[in-house]
């Protein structure tokens, strides 16, 4: 078998796991749509307090609703011994990482995608601005993923470790934030986005690059 | 040649040494039965022989070798029945099985008869949570049946299995054996074996 078949034997496993765990699926998305959709509520129903405030509160939810799917992202796997099935075969094992790590895009990443549009109405964001969040949280997400694996990985073994896990990708997830939320509002106002769009795609080209071997080798220590 | 060979491996775990100084070779053809009580390190050094905790001195060699410099084509040989079955729980043992061929690099067509040879066939679109223990490991053994790998490394093989299992088990690891391949097996039961007495080692302190 060669490695793209290998890729997509696990892409498509952790899909099958995924659709036989609704309710883990779900609820990261339900707290993106929940949080983004009260702010509107509980501030001043002024537009222009909600369209400075909309594309910050968006990609803050859009990043806390990824870090609450991370926990489970290989301890489940480590724990049912799955893993060491992965670690064990043929192929490298940073090959079945990304595949995990793609996944995990494809679960949670990209249905906020989906989602920000509708609620970015609620947020009287103009078109140019709704385009910019899709974009930033299209280039954005993935990364936000990858980081979170080496995350996840270093913390499989550690007990109640959503905290530990938080407090570790979390500033490395900041500059994902700040150039996504500020594209999206200098979008609103009409200017330039070119600048942090590409600066968005710098890191997740860099995250690309180097984060699944990290991930691949945290994995190999959590097993030891 | 083919074989696997431990050199010189030393583990501690906390203030207990579970091996020091152990080597010891396994060629085709012959099979290792590793004895000893619970908590010896049975487990570890099973781990430690396919590569997945690092002794701390010492090296295992496969083909002359190292595993770890090799993991690769080692994986490919490699068969490891590990104490946990490694089945995902919300799948059907259809779809685990399907996944573990998948791995292999094979179509999968040879799961029915193998189902059918461990009594799992009313199961097969069952989900693995609903499985007994022992079902759960006939699934795992399964899957190391399937494989066409030279080595296998079996922690436990018969644990949970009735009389009828045991023995496909051990006729299958006899087989195996026959046919040129390896295996490494930690049990503290003894497997039965009517020819020649399989090569022992005991972990732990007798005293």
């Amino acid at each position: 078998m060669n490695p793209g078949r290998f890729f997509f034997a696990i892409v498509l496993r952790e899909l099958q796991v995924a659709f036989k765990r609704w309710g883990d699926l779900a609820s990261p998305l339900m707290f993106f749509v929940i949080v983004s959709s009260l702010f509107p509520l509980a501030l001043s129903p002024k537009h222009e307090v909600l369209r400075n405030l909309g594309p910050a509160v968006l990609w803050i939810a859009a990043l806390l609703a990824t870090l609450l799917s991370l926990n489970a992202l290989f301890r489940t796997d480590i724990e049912d011994g799955t893993m060491e099935q992965l670690v064990l075969s043929p192929y490298p094992l940073t090959l079945a990482i990304f595949a995990k790590t793609v996944a995990h895009w494809l679960l949670n990443g990209l249905p906020l995608v989906v989602l920000a549009p509708a609620l970015a109405v609620t947020y009287y964001l103009p078109a140019e601005g709704v385009r910019a969040l899709c974009l930033t949280l299209l280039i954005g997400t993935p990364t936000l993923s990858l980081l979170g694996a080496v995350g996840a990985a270093l913390t499989a073994g550690v007990r109640q470790s959503g905290g530990l896990l938080a407090l570790l990708v979390l500033p490395l997830m900041l500059p994902v934030l700040m150039f996504g939320a500020r594209a999206t509002d200098l979008a609103g106002s009409g200017e330039q986005i070119a600048g942090p769009v590409y600066l968005l795609a710098a890191l997740l080209l860099l995250a690309l690059s180097l984060l699944p071997f990290a991930t691949a080798a945290a994995v190999r220590i959590s097993l030891d | 040649m083919t074989s696997l060979t431990a050199t010189e491996l030393t583990l501690w775990r906390g203030p207990n040494c579970l091996f020091e100084d152990l080597s010891f070779q396994v060629a085709a053809g012959s099979l290792l039965l590793v004895r000893g009580p619970n908590g010896a390190g049975k487990t570890t050094l099973l781990r430690v022989l396919c590569g997945l905790t690092r002794p701390e001195t010492g090296h295992v060699e496969w083909r002359g070798k190292p595993i770890e410099k090799n993991r690769q084509a080692f994986g490919a040989e490699l068969a490891y029945f590990g104490h946990v079955d490694g089945l995902k729980a919300d799948l059907t043992v259809m779809q685990n099985l399907a996944f573990s061929a998948r791995l292999f690099g094979q179509s999968g067509d040879r799961i029915p008869g193998l189902l059918d040879a461990l009594s799992l066939s009313q199961c097969a679109r069952l989900e693995a949570r609903y499985l007994s223990a022992g079902q759960k490991r006939r699934t795992a053994l399964a899957r190391v049946l399937m494989s066409d790998a030279t080595v296998w490394l079996l922690d436990e093989p018969v644990t949970n299995l009735d009389a009828a299992g045991r023995d496909f088990v051990e006729d299958r690891l006899r087989a195996h054996i026959a046919g040129g391949g390896l295996a490494v097996a930690a049990t503290h039961e003894a497997l039965r074996f009517t020819s020649d007495a399989p090569a022992e080692i005991t972990l732990g302190d007798p005293a």
